[in-house]
């Protein structure tokens, strides 16, 4: 057997395996690589740079732990940096899921940056029903959203005082891992509203949001843990996807030497048969 | 002291689930079964407490608003699909579900997602200012900004051109459409590095779990 069949008939748990330490290595071992900002980052953070003090941001999750590790650290560092800048931040959600992570994370801010709920953040949890609960609440938020998460009344939080519908709104960010997520808050809320709309979507849907980006529709867009990664880079801070960056391009380059490699030996292996 | 546990658990659950890179065994399939059972009845109690009730049951039997029968029996109907005899019934409240979907979504989907997309098509070929911008600041980004317009505007007729089965791929026309075949390929291929990108951060996600939560071996 030469080495052509020999690679052809390869164990792919080698494979696995190989994967495995380029993501293992790096984490424990950091290397540091550099993180360049991309235009589309770059103007997510500037869409929330240019708000002055004391604005108001919808931030809506529709994401679930399983897409955690793309859209939790988007999340914390969004919730870092309305507060840095004296935002205000009413949370809500069109995947229940999302609530308690979206939760999470304005809670961890507000510690770090002495803010308080019902004051200068509020989640009003979950609704069922996708673009039909946009555009209820782009008429009329208490009416949509009667109580918060938790089931408090929401005439009884500061933030929420004159808060009617999306005109007192002045900037929307879906963090979506899917549908309902930011193609919704583009249709309606964009779309039809003319409201400013800014997105953080996972890696594998974010070709799919670059013609938005393209057309004006979104103001930004974080796509995936690089994504993220650049946002915490402009933020200066270094969370968990800038961690997680060397282990990203370490596997990145593994996976494209071995679809060189695999395609190498395979072209050779079909010249030999001929 | 449960946060402790608790993070044993996932470790345990989530080496279970990676075990099946080696092969299929018993504790993958312990795992995969508990997943599902768990989601299933996660999903049952979060349905029927976060919209079942607020929405319908209370409202309807606790302050009596009667207009709510309709969504209840077309609810009832919908049901109907596990009796293969009265499955049919399950076809109405489907038909009502998709009317009433596309009746609301059809003129914004197309503003949002095919008239504003051609407007962002339908700019100057020529972007006089990139290309002032490339000539007195040459490099890779003013280059790249200067081409992308028109690469945007053949990629879109070439691609277009592609899908147009009216005549025969041949000559010129055959020439476009394999131009647009090599732009498709091209997006086809950014979006499987993408792919490769989410699928590589989810790894990287459980194994930061294992690493710090679990371990505590990087901070």
């Amino acid at each position: 057997m030469n080495i052509v069949e020999r690679l052809e008939k390869l164990d792919r748990r080698i494979i696995f395996l190989l994967t495995l330490l380029a993501v293992v290595i790096p984490l424990l071992l950091p290397i540091g690589f550099e993180i360049k900002v991309s235009e589309p980052v770059q103007k997510f953070y500037e869409a929330v740079e240019a708000l002055p003090p004391g604005s108001m941001v919808l931030v809506s999750s529709e994401y679930s732990p399983s897409t955690m590790p793309e859209v939790y650290p988007m999340n914390q560092a969004l919730a870092r940096h309305c507060f840095k800048k004296d935002i205000k931040i009413i949370g809500m959600g069109l995947w229940p899921e999302g609530i308690p992570l979206n939760q999470a994370s304005m809670e961890q801010a507000a510690e770090e940056y002495g803010k308080e709920y019902g004051v200068d953040y509020v989640n009003l949890g979950y609704k069922a029903g996708g673009i039909i609960v946009i555009s209820a609440a782009a008429e009329n938020m208490p009416n949509t959203f009667p109580l918060d998460y938790a089931g408090h009344p929401i005439e009884e939080f500061e933030i929420m005082e004159g808060i009617r519908n999306f005109d007192n709104i002045d900037l929307i960010i879906s963090l979506s891992a899917g549908d309902p997520g930011v193609r919704h808050w583009v249709m309606i809320a964009q779309g039809r509203y003319g409201k400013k709309v800014a997105g953080g979507v996972t890696a594998v849907s974010a070709p799919a949001f670059y013609p938005y980006l393209n057309a004006g529709q979104l103001q930004g867009l974080l796509g995936g843990m690089k994504g993220a990664a650049e946002y915490e880079t402009l933020l200066e801070t270094s969370g968990t996807a800038t961690r997680g960056m060397d282990a990203q391009s370490i596997a990145h380059g593994l996976i494209i030497f071995l679809i060189l490699f695999a395609n190498f030996f395979y072209l050779l292996g079909k010249r030999r048969k001929k | 002291m449960i946060e402790t546990l608790g993070i044993w658990m996932a470790a345990f659950l989530t080496l279970c689930i990676l075990s099946f890179l080696y092969k299929d065994n018993p504790f993958y399939k312990f795992a995969e079964h508990l997943f599902v059972g768990l989601s299933a009845a996660y999903w049952a109690v979060y349905y029927y407490f976060n919209i079942l009730y607020p929405n319908l049951i209370q409202p309807l039997f606790g302050h009596g608003q009667l207009l709510l029968i309709i969504p209840l029996v077309l609810g009832i109907m919908m049901v109907m699909r596990l009796f293969p005899k009265v499955g049919w019934v399950s076809r109405w409240p489907l038909a009502f579900i998709v009317g009433s979907y596309s009746g609301y979504n059809l003129i914004t989907y197309l503003q949002s997602n095919a008239l504003e997309q051609v407007r962002a098509t339908l700019v100057p070929f020529i972007q006089i200012e990139s290309w002032k911008n490339l000539f007195t600041n040459p490099g890779v980004m003013t280059f790249l900004n200067a081409i992308a317009v028109p690469v945007v505007v053949v990629g879109v007729t070439t691609g277009v051109i592609y899908f147009f089965f009216s005549k025969e791929h041949k000559g010129v026309f055959g020439g476009f459409a394999r131009t647009g075949v090599w732009f498709l390929m091209i997006a086809f291929g950014a979006s499987f590095g993408y792919t490769v990108m989410a699928r590589i951060s989810l790894l990287i996600g459980r194994v930061y779990f294992l690493l710090h939560d679990w371990l505590g071996l990087i901070q």
